[in-house]
């Protein structure tokens, strides 16, 4: 059994619910364990930065000072937000290679009687975690349902191969770890050439039309590869491409349909779990016609069923309507003969 | 035309000088940054992808920076486009943290507010209130009042989309309190300390030879 410590993120109570249900789902397949960090205290995302440089470092610390005092059996934190997983990254890698930094956050600390030892703590991605740990042949032993017929475009975002700080990864610009993963599932993996391009991170609230410009490449370069679906492994990725999409159209006037999922769902189903147990159904843009690709269907959500049985019911005759009623042409044709 | 900037002269022997405006940057960037290193190849401008919204490109940047030409480098959103995906880091040939350069620019220009648009900071100050006072971040209550704010407009369009959000069930209308936030307002409150200590100890110390 693989245990690990775990750093959740904000985003997993909220805008990140279907990743957050398909990690749960998965992992006792994998035989994996993770021990939620206790009392962890949100990472900063890419907004203390830019307010503080040095107070959003102790704010990280103090995040590391948790999962020093709390490793048991495992020294890896792991973080599913490539945002949270960078942040974790960025202050660990730092206070390595610094020791009057590791000093100053250390004094920080000591203002709530706590401590961090460089280097005590391993950060690494979720993805990181699959591919290199568990290993795809183990990924790929569990496969009751493979994915094939389905085509996705692999983005892995921009912050798991970059910036990098323990060189992890062979290719920064071009990796193909979830490509392979992804192979492993049985899908049909398009080439996507985006697969580390931003997001647009925060843009879509501090500077919309660069936001909103950075989505549209993505969906527009997917959409060109042919694939039915995008495949994230970051929240904040899922939530600018799903949620801003309608926005997005909206801006340029155009009509795209690019649904993304997260890859631990596609993990799910192609161990056979059902497509609501993985959150699947969550995403604003649906995915429902992605997946009957491959004849899984997506159950519809309470608000899809309210929509549909407004459309069931017979329309009401209009106010000031005088036309005489016409009967309906009988549905029931081979009773007629 | 703006009169050229003029680099202030090199220290003189033995004596003491004010920081110049790139010791000043440098100071301000918790981990080595080496943006003194800048060879000024514009690989960083040439990969990043909103450059085109940018007043200056970041080598412009370094430039100016380097030329000590604060209200420019101040004054420009080049800190505030950057999308912080370190595309322009990792082709970096000098291995400069450049994202870093651009956060503590920004916190620079928010301190001493002085910046292009109040959009990018007052977005970034809700998000730093809240884990002050939650420990946590709180999304919906952040992008709510952020889009009241400033983007009303955009509201009614986004408003099926934000629905949608809470029918399926993704939106957390509390935000989670954790229980360490005092200690936690403890830690940061003595990194603030640590940090004006850091600036200030600048025109303390003696200057170092031919660190301009």
């Amino acid at each position: 059994m693989a245990q690990y410590l775990y750093y959740p993120g904000c985003s997993m109570d909220g805008t990140g619910r279907a990743y957050h249900d398909s990690i749960e789902a998965v992992l006792p397949t994998l035989d994996i364990r993770l021990a939620e960090l206790d009392d962890w205290n949100c990472c900063g995302a890419t907004e203390y930065m830019g307010i503080s440089p040095l107070r959003s470092q102790a704010l990280v610390g103090r995040n590391l000072a948790l999962a020093e005092k709390q490793k048991n059996g495992s020294n890896t934190l792991v973080a599913p937000c490539s945002a949270c997983y960078v942040n974790l990254a960025r202050t660990d890698s730092y206070v390595r290679e610094s020791k009057e930094l590791a000093a100053t956050i250390n004094e920080a600390l000591a203002a709530d009687g706590m401590s961090y030892t460089p280097g005590s703590i391993e950060v690494r991605h979720l993805l990181e975690i699959m591919i290199d740990d568990i290993g795809l042949d183990e990924l790929g032993k569990h496969v009751t349902r493979p994915l094939k017929g389905l085509k996705l475009a692999p983005y892995m975002g921009c912050l798991v191969s970059r910036p990098d700080y323990d060189d992890r990864w062979q290719h920064r610009e071009h990796p193909h770890a979830l490509d392979q993963l992804l192979l492993t599932l049985g899908a049909d993996v398009v080439e996507f050439s985006r697969r580390t391009d931003c997001c647009g991170g925060h843009m879509t609230q501090i500077s919309p039309d660069t936001g909103l410009e950075l989505i549209r490449r993505l969906i527009v370069a997917a959409e060109r590869s042919g694939a039915h679906a995008l495949v994230t492994v970051c929240p904040m990725c899922q939530m600018n491409v799903d949620f801003y999409q309608r926005e997005m159209n909206h801006h340029y006037r155009e009509n795209h349909h690019m649904p993304i999922l997260f890859f631990t769902q596609l993990m799910g189903l192609a161990y056979g779990m059902s497509a609501k147990s993985l959150g699947i159904g969550r995403e604003i843009i649906s995915s429902r016609e992605a997946l009957a690709n491959i004849g899984i269907e997506v159950p519809l959500t309470e608000e899809e069923e309210a929509e549909l049985a407004a459309a069931a019911k017979p329309a009401r005759r209009k106010r000031g309507d005088v036309s005489l009623p016409s009967p309906e042409p009988r549905q029931d044709e081979e009773a007629l003969r | 035309m703006p009169k050229a900037q003029v680099p202030p002269p090199p220290a003189p022997i033995g004596g003491r000088r004010p920081p110049t405006f790139q010791e000043e940057v440098i100071a301000s960037i918790p981990a080595d940054s080496r943006l003194e290193t800048c060879i000024q190849c514009g690989t960083c401008g040439g990969s990043c992808p909103s450059e085109r919204d940018m007043d200056h490109t970041p080598r412009q940047i370094f430039a100016l920076i380097r030329a000590g030409a604060r209200d420019r480098v101040m004054n420009s959103n080049t800190p505030w486009m950057c999308v912080s995906c370190y595309l322009c880091a990792v082709r970096c040939p000098q291995q400069i943290h450049i994202p870093d350069v651009m956060y503590a620019l920004k916190a620079k220009a928010t301190k001493e507010d002085r910046v292009p648009s109040h959009v990018a900071p007052d977005f970034s100050r809700t998000f730093v209130d809240y884990i002050h006072k939650y420990g946590r971040s709180f999304e919906v209550g952040l992008v709510a009042k952020h889009y009241l704010r400033h983007y009303p407009l955009r509201l009614p369009n986004m408003a099926t989309s934000g629905m949608g959000m809470v029918t399926k069930g993704r939106m957390g209308f509390m935000p989670h309190r954790i229980k360490g936030v005092e200690g936690l307002n403890a830690i940061l409150d003595r990194a603030s300390e640590l940090e004006d200590a850091k600036q200030r100890s600048l025109y303390d110390a003696p200057a170092k030879e031919g660190a301009h």
